[in-house]
């Protein structure tokens, strides 16, 4: 039925099939909608949020999605400016990764402001002493790059590439996006430092202060790190799971190990950079502000020593080692675990720099304030997450978003068969009547 | 933010922040206009016509 707007060369599932998927993925995402309305119309009482947590479940969520996002700027930058160009196999689907993430942490945030017809405040009337400004305007323009990056993909649908302005104009930008790239790398390298550095800068909450590089505090260098070691292994997160559903392999081994070792290497030095922070902040920051480590993991029910082991060494140094390892990066099954690892690390790290920060008591007659979503603030972050998927299922069915796709699953001559009683959609070249053998 | 709003100043802060804004967003509408301009004119040339 839509054969026409699929790629060529490829198959894709019967439409049935498909719009039985949307329609489960979408009901999820109409009961996100629903509790997002609810936000909108009722206002922010629809939240667990209070006096103590003024930053909740939304902001550990953007900070995760940005952060897991961050393979789209960093696979940018290894291909466009660094050169790697084994990476042009994967970078769409990084992109496409990147796009989603960025929209659902906008989106997110337009609910979290309660007045999301005031958003443009921030720009108008700027504070510019706040982290929290630069980050605004970084993730606003950086969205604006992952858009130029994601459009070129759109017009390369089979149909629309016909027309000659749609062809020339995604050549064009396929041409120049290194200067896209690059911009959106300056960028992410900004607007995931702030985010770090707005833990790292409050002084009054020991748990989250470190010390400062100029006017920067080490978690502005982590977040950003921590990014771009962790972001791409949920670009081959995702990547796996899609060639799970569509049991296809759908990218060839040697562009997965490029990346896997890349991430690895990043992700090692990230936490040894972590390592030598945790211990200068437990032995020499945090004492010198009248606190001690076990002040921080003690006297309440969640936060315990579990919550740091688990962060640095099981979803950190593990994942690391086992992704700098050739023979343990070559087995499918261990890099799927190792990225398992990864992502749980740095969702991780973003809930204890968002949530145990509120969490800690500072006063001396304080007791740790403990938090539990409502469930309006679990429905919208699940919408984002129905958003994506449903943009991956419409994208992978009619954009080439994986260029190996078509030669590593050659088409049987079964699947014409299947075609033509219209089981699948498959879209094989045909060639051109009048055409000899030889020239088609 | 520009600097004929009343709120604005003369300083670091807003000269860093608001023109890393603009020079970003400069980039990203220069290098759109350019594509945008040089497909317009490669199409008036009778490019993209064929498929690769």
């Amino acid at each position: 039925m839509d054969s026409a707007l699929i790629p060529k060369g490829v198959k894709r599932c019967p439409i049935w099939q498909f719009a039985l998927g949307l329609g489960v993925v979408g009901a999820v995402l109409l009961w996100g909608v629903y509790a997002m309305i609810l936000c909108w119309f009722k206002g922010l009482n629809q939240t667990n949020m209070n006096d103590y947590y003024g930053f909740a479940l939304w902001i550990w969520a953007d900070l995760a999605v940005i952060a897991l996002g961050g393979g789209a700027f960093f696979t940018g930058l290894l291909k466009y400016v660094i050169g790697k160009d084994e990476l042009k196999n994967i970078i769409n689907y990084a992109v496409l990764i990147g796009f989603i993430c960025y929209s659902s942490a906008l989106l997110i945030l337009a609910i979290d402001v309660g007045q999301p017809l005031r958003s443009w405040f921030i720009f108008w009337h700027a504070n510019v002493h706040s982290m929290l400004t630069e980050v605004a305007f970084c993730l606003s323009c950086y969205f604006c790059v992952l858009t130029i990056e994601y459009i070129p993909l759109i017009l390369e649908n089979r149909q629309l590439d016909k027309v000659p302005f749609v062809h020339n104009l995604s050549h064009t930008m396929h041409e120049y996006m290194a200067v896209f790239a690059a911009t959106g790398a300056f960028l992410s390298f900004f607007h995931q430092g702030s985010l770090g550095g707005v833990a790292g800068v409050l002084f009054g909450r020991p748990f989250a202060y470190r010390e400062h590089l100029f006017i920067w505090p080490w978690t502005f260098f982590l977040f950003t790190w921590s990014a771009a070691a962790y972001g791409p292994c949920f670009t081959l997160l995702v990547t796996r799971i899609t060639e799970k559903i569509t049991r296809k392999q759908l990218v060839k081994d040697t562009t997965i190990q490029l990346l896997a070792k890349i991430a690895g290497w990043m992700m090692f030095t990230y936490i040894i950079a972590k390592i030598i922070d945790t211990v200068y902040w437990a032995t020499t920051t945090a004492p010198s502000l009248g606190f001690t480590l076990k002040d921080f993991y003690s006297n309440n029910p969640v936060y315990g020593y579990w919550i740091l082991f688990a962060e640095i060494v099981l979803c950190g140094v593990v994942p690391a080692l086992m992704l700098i390892t050739p023979k343990i990066r070559s087995n499918r099954l261990l890099l799927t675990l190792a990225t398992i690892l990864a992502v749980i690390g740095v969702s991780l790290n973003r809930w204890v720099m968002v949530l145990q920060v509120m969490a800690v008591p500072v006063m001396s007659f304080d007791i740790w304030a403990m938090y539990y979503p409502s469930w309006q603030e679990v429905a919208t972050t699940i919408l984002p997450v129905a958003y994506g998927i449903i943009l991956i299922m419409i994208s992978y069915r009619y954009l080439p978003i994986f260029p190996q796709e078509a030669e590593l699953n050659p088409l049987e001559p079964e699947a014409d068969m299947a075609a033509a009683a219209g089981t699948e959609e498959t879209t094989e070249e045909v060639p051109e009547p009048g055409l000899t053998p030889a020239e088609a | 933010m520009f600097p004929f709003n009343f709120e604005w100043m003369w300083d670091m802060s807003h000269i860093v922040f608001m023109g890393g804004l603009w020079y970003a967003l400069g980039i990203l509408g220069a290098g759109m206009t350019f594509c945008v301009v040089k497909a317009i004119l490669d199409t008036a040339n009778g490019k993209g016509g064929h498929h690769h």
